[in-house]
């Protein structure tokens, strides 16, 4: 897992993830909707990532599944670049 | 058949259907776009099905009871806000506007009304808007309280921005509603039990109807993120008939809310976790219509067992 992209989703999932944990030392697997992410924040996060990465999530990646933890983020953040 | 010849199959049996109901009385015809108004039969038939709603109510009323509430079809702008119908669905939306100027505001809106231009640019934002669902006044005027699991009936109009050559589609109707609002449990509970309940009463009224998983018309790209995730959920069921054949039309529907509005609006349970709520709903135009579609547009005709389902006999 690139760990600047890690870096920049946590800090995405910081300001807009509404997580109960601290989005630094969260778990890479740990399930963001059960740490607090409601259905509106991960809208939100998947704004937020498309902003800092400059990136459009195609379609069949707008699931829970995409957002469901820092690693699955990571690696869709990963595979949309290198598309 | 192509996707377009689908789509023409489609059009022209909305197009019979809408001629039938008009021929005959049952939708009249007003200025607005996609706005309708209902004839002595269709209206009878549509206390008829809020009746037997009722009678569901009464029926599988919990031990925390009942409370019948009515609210008008307007409400404040911020109900929108509050519950995050703006956030999620900006298309369907409408606000009211209001002429707040002066005199001589009026005499540009008058010169501007007498040529014939477009004068309720002139208006203001009233901070009034149409409700949605009628589920949503509900949870406001609740807000901050202590919930038991009681069940709240509600009959009101919903808007929906959404004028359509379909008759089903209404942008004004009615929404015969029951919701819950509790623990998970409860609410859970509820969605089940008023599932199976409305699954027979529609077919009791002789509709050959389907529960399915569905989601709501989120807008846009961050919609398709929300409308898998219900979906992946199971939050919201359907219950379909082919007023047209091959093309399924929802006449009612089951949702569990989570805690989206107990968080939103500080409902919490006894044990002081946050409330969950559950809503079922009856589109009580749209069931009417089904049953014109199925038996006719001469109620007095309908089968006995039907009509008296519907205190109708
Ligand atoms: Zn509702």
């Amino acid at each position: 897992m690139d760990s600047t992209i890690e870096a920049t989703v946590r800090s995405v999932l910081s300001e807009q993830g509404k997580l109960s944990e601290d989005a630094q030392s969260i778990a890479v697997d740990a399930d963001l909707y059960r740490a607090g992410m409601t259905s509106h924040a991960s809208v939100n996060v998947m704004l937020g990532l498309e902003d800092e990465f400059d990136i459009e999530f195609p379609e069949e990646r707008l699931t829970k599944a995409t957002f469901t933890s820092v690693a699955s983020i990571t690696e869709a953040v990963e595979a949309i670049h290198h598309d | 058949m192509t996707t377009t010849d689908i789509e023409q199959d489609l059009t022209r049996q909305q197009d019979t259907f809408r001629e039938g109901l008009e021929a005959n009385d049952w939708l009249l015809p007003t200025l607005g776009d996609g706005v309708t108004g209902l004839g002595p039969q269709a209206e009878d038939v549509v206390q008829g099905i809020a009746s037997a709603a009722r009678g569901i109510a009464a029926r599988l009323s919990p031990e925390a009871g009942t409370r019948r509430l009515r609210f008008p079809p307007v409400n404040g702008t911020r109900l929108l806000e509050r519950t995050d119908y703006v956030a999620s669905f900006p298309q369907l939306l409408g606000t009211i506007a209001a002429f707040e100027g002066d005199n001589k505001a009026h005499r540009q809106l008058l010169a501007t009304y007498e040529e014939q231009g477009d004068w309720s640019a002139q208006l203001t934002p009233a901070g009034h808007a149409l409700v949605p669902a009628v589920c949503h006044p509900l949870y406001a005027y609740l807000e901050g309280s202590q919930v038991d699991g009681t069940v709240f009936e509600l009959v009101g109009e919903c808007y929906r921005h959404e004028p359509s050559p379909d008759p089903m589609r209404f942008v004004t109707f009615r929404m015969f509603e029951a919701v819950r609002i509790g623990t998970p449990a409860e609410a859970a509970e509820h969605r089940e039990k008023w599932l199976a309940a409305g699954t027979e009463l529609l077919t009791n009224l002789g509709l050959e109807v389907q529960a399915d998983t569905a989601n709501d018309p989120f807008f846009g790209r961050a919609g398709k993120l929300l409308s898998a995730g219900q979906r992946e959920a199971q939050l919201k069921f359907e219950i379909l008939t082919e007023v047209y054949p091959g093309h399924p039309t929802a006449i009612a529907s089951a949702n569990l809310h989570e805690d989206h509005f107990g968080e939103a609006f500080d409902l919490r349970t006894a044990d002081d976790a946050v409330a969950h709520s559950a809503c079922f709903g009856f589109g009580l135009e749209r069931v009417a219509l089904a049953l014109a579609a199925k038996h006719g547009f001469d109620v007095a005709a309908w089968p006995a067992s039907v009509r008296q389902e519907l205190g109708l006999s």
